[in-house]
């Protein structure tokens, strides 16, 4: 193992994965420093969201090296075990408890002990409760604690889930589409949600709306047909004429 | 630790539901034996094992709910787990025969002898200790439960193929306690018991004891019950059946949640199926018949599936109504059952007590939403005054 892997949080090297024939990633390599916000653009079918299942343990790599935090090989673990080592995951669609309360949401997320009888003599202690409450000040849901996920609306569930998320305490926060179908005053705030998180952890963001990136601006990565086609600032990258004859279109 | 688990959190209305179980687990047998035939309030000999019956059907569909109900499993096998329970139980009472069955064998029960059998297989020894049969009652289906389950969910083995796969095991049940070979007295199953911990399992007193039995049962399982689903643990096993993959993406093993709530279920069915047992006076493989099963299905569906109260109202009421109807009409009670479920399906998706829950819940929401919007409105019509009067002076100028 060289010097960058054993520095850097997340490590891809020549990942590859196949399904029925179709190459979803060929031979990516994708470096996340420790504290980085990092976005991720692509067309459709670029592999993004393999890649996160990649790195989530939902899906096995054909070949390629995946390690986090310096030494630990992602590709032996399963989705458990990579959430317990603190890899966080946002999907596309909004995912919450709907039947349950906005509260234990946050709850079940919260970073604690995650076995059968840990979570059956569970009890709230002070302690959680007001981390709880910070996470809901955080996200901007407090006003809505005791209301059912169900009844949130779209761009409420997106931010609870990132709280949810926040409530694991992840080391990398894996945010899939956040931005999808919020009106322009939420993706700007949770353009300033995800600056704020990514003080205290790695965030690896995948987004198609450019506007919601440059509000970020950050390093951004474009892949294509299942690797790295550009890596940069957002000017950089959209001015790459492979970028632009990819993805964006003359 | 357990006992804090067990005696906080419960909602009220599983408070009145065991309170009133425990008082017809008095009622009952007090109105059987001390109010004289005629009197009003007598309860018939005849009642009272049938009401037992019942009960031990409601511990069943409860059993279900906690899968089912609040786990997402779709258990079309859970009639294994009552009938396993009940052979456990049939082998004490066949135990208990002794010398007094129609050979006369003091060791061997009657279809054992007349299998020409010389001794009794090891998987019948100690079912002569009540104490040994009443752990295998938990034990038996608690382990097929955990072995089955282990496989079936590690393999992640879920919705409509899990419910055929435990359709084709309580089928597999079925034919192999058919067969004579496997000692368990094949198609005539167990039957002819004399009597339970030395008494007469036909007696009043006797009958009356085990419904009362039933009945504690039943208000223990549903303080259990109400415990579990009340506890984080009980949360996640909703995440499961809601959300499975964020369940799984916050770190939660799925596979053990769901693999502890089968396996208690299987062992409460065990329990109620114990319990069916000695009031029925006879367990044969009929009960591994996969259409049983899929009646529990039903009961817990028409009660309300993710209430625990339901599935016990479920039960009794759709079991009272196949008493009646199986005497009046006995042909068309399939086809009344079949309908029921289709209409239950389409008019009642969340069963009775879930539709009157979900009422009682829309009111509620109804009265706060009310309630905020008046405040909304009068904060609205003061802040639109103020800025009425704000603007005032800049329409002069």
């Amino acid at each position: 193992m060289d010097a960058k892997t054993s520095r850097s949080l997340l490590y891809l090297d020549g990942v590859s994965v196949s399904f029925d024939g179709f190459k979803a990633l060929n031979s990516l390599s994708f470096v996340v420093e420790p504290g980085e916000l990092r976005a991720i653009i692509g067309p459709n079918g670029a592999g993004k969201t393999t890649m996160m299942d990649i790195i989530t343990g939902k899906t096995r790599p054909d070949s390629g090296q995946v390690f986090f935090n310096g030494d630990i090989d992602l590709t032996r673990k399963d989705e458990a075990e990579i959430a317990q080592l603190g890899i966080g995951r946002k999907f596309q669609k909004p995912t919450v408890f709907e039947s349950h309360t906005v509260w234990d949401n946050i709850e079940l997320a919260l970073n604690r002990k995650r076995g059968v009888f840990a979570t059956l003599f569970y009890r709230l202690t002070a302690e959680d409760k007001a981390r709880i409450e910070e996470i809901l000040e955080t996200v901007r849901m407090t006003a809505r604690k005791d209301d059912l996920a169900a009844n949130l609306s779209h761009g409420q569930k997106q931010w609870l889930e990132i709280g949810m998320l926040l409530a694991q305490e992840p080391k990398l926060l894996l945010v899939d589409e956040p931005v999808a179908g919020m009106t322009d005053a939420e993706t700007a705030e949770t353009a300033i949600l995800l600056k704020e998180i990514a003080r205290t952890r790695s965030v690896v963001v995948v987004e198609h709306d450019m506007g919601f990136i440059r509000d970020l601006g950050v390093k951004v990565t474009c892949l294509a047909e299942g690797s790295v086609l550009a890596e940069g600032s957002i000017d950089f990258v959209s001015s790459d004429p492979k970028v632009i004859e990819n993805y964006l279109g003359r | 630790m357990i006992t804090q688990m067990l005696f906080s959190r419960h909602e009220k209305k599983i408070l009145w539901a065991v309170a009133l179980i425990l008082l017809a687990a008095a009622l009952v047998p007090l109105a059987n034996l001390l109010i004289p035939e005629g009197n009003f309030f007598h309860v018939p000999g005849h009642l009272v094992p049938l009401l037992g019956k019942y009960l031990c059907y409601a511990l069943l569909a409860l059993a279900l709910d906690l899968v089912w109900g609040y786990c997402g499993i779709l258990s079309l096998g859970h009639g294994a787990f009552f009938a396993l329970g009940g052979y456990a139980m049939g082998m004490y009472l066949m135990r208990q025969i002794g010398d007094r069955g129609v050979y006369a064998n003091p060791l061997l029960p009657d279809f054992m002898v007349f299998l020409n059998w010389s001794e009794l297989p090891w998987y019948w020894y100690g079912f002569n200790h009540f104490a040994f049969a009443a752990l295998m009652v938990l034990l038996v289906p608690g382990l097929l439960a955990f072995v089955f389950g282990w496989f079936a969910f590690r393999s992640r083995v879920t919705g409509v193929y899990l419910s055929i796969i435990t359709q084709a095991m309580t089928y597999a049940l079925l034919l192999a306690f058919f067969r004579n070979e496997m000692g368990f007295g094949g198609n005539n199953g167990l039957t002819d018991f004399k009597d339970i911990l030395g008494f007469n399992v036909q007696a009043g007193g006797t009958r009356a004891t085990l419904f009362a039995a039933t009945a504690v049962a039943l208000a223990l399982a549903l303080i259990l019950s109400s415990a579990i689903v009340r506890s984080k643990y009980g949360k996640v096993l909703v995440g499961v059946r809601d959300a499975e993959s964020r369940t799984r993406f916050l770190g939660y093993r799925v596979e053990n949640m769901k693999l502890f709530i089968f396996t208690v279920s299987a062992m409460m069915a065990g329990i109620a199926g114990a319990l069916y047992v000695p009031q029925v006076g006879i367990i044969n493989p009929g009960e591994f018949a996969p259409a049983n099963s899929i009646e529990v299905v039903i009961w817990t569906a028409v009660g309300g599936r993710g209430t625990l109260i339901g599935p016990i109202i479920g039960a009794v009421l759709v079991n009272f109504g196949k008493s009646i109807f199986t005497a009046a009409f006995p042909e068309f009670w399939l086809f009344a059952l079949g309908a029921l479920f289709v209409a239950t399906t389409l008019f009642l998706p969340r069963g009775v007590v879930g539709t009157v829950q979900q009422h009682l819940a829309t009111r509620k929401e109804q009265k706060k939403a009310d309630a905020a919007e008046r405040a909304y409105r009068d904060k609205a019509a003061a802040s639109a005054e103020s800025r009425l009067a704000s603007l005032e002076p800049q329409a002069a100028e």
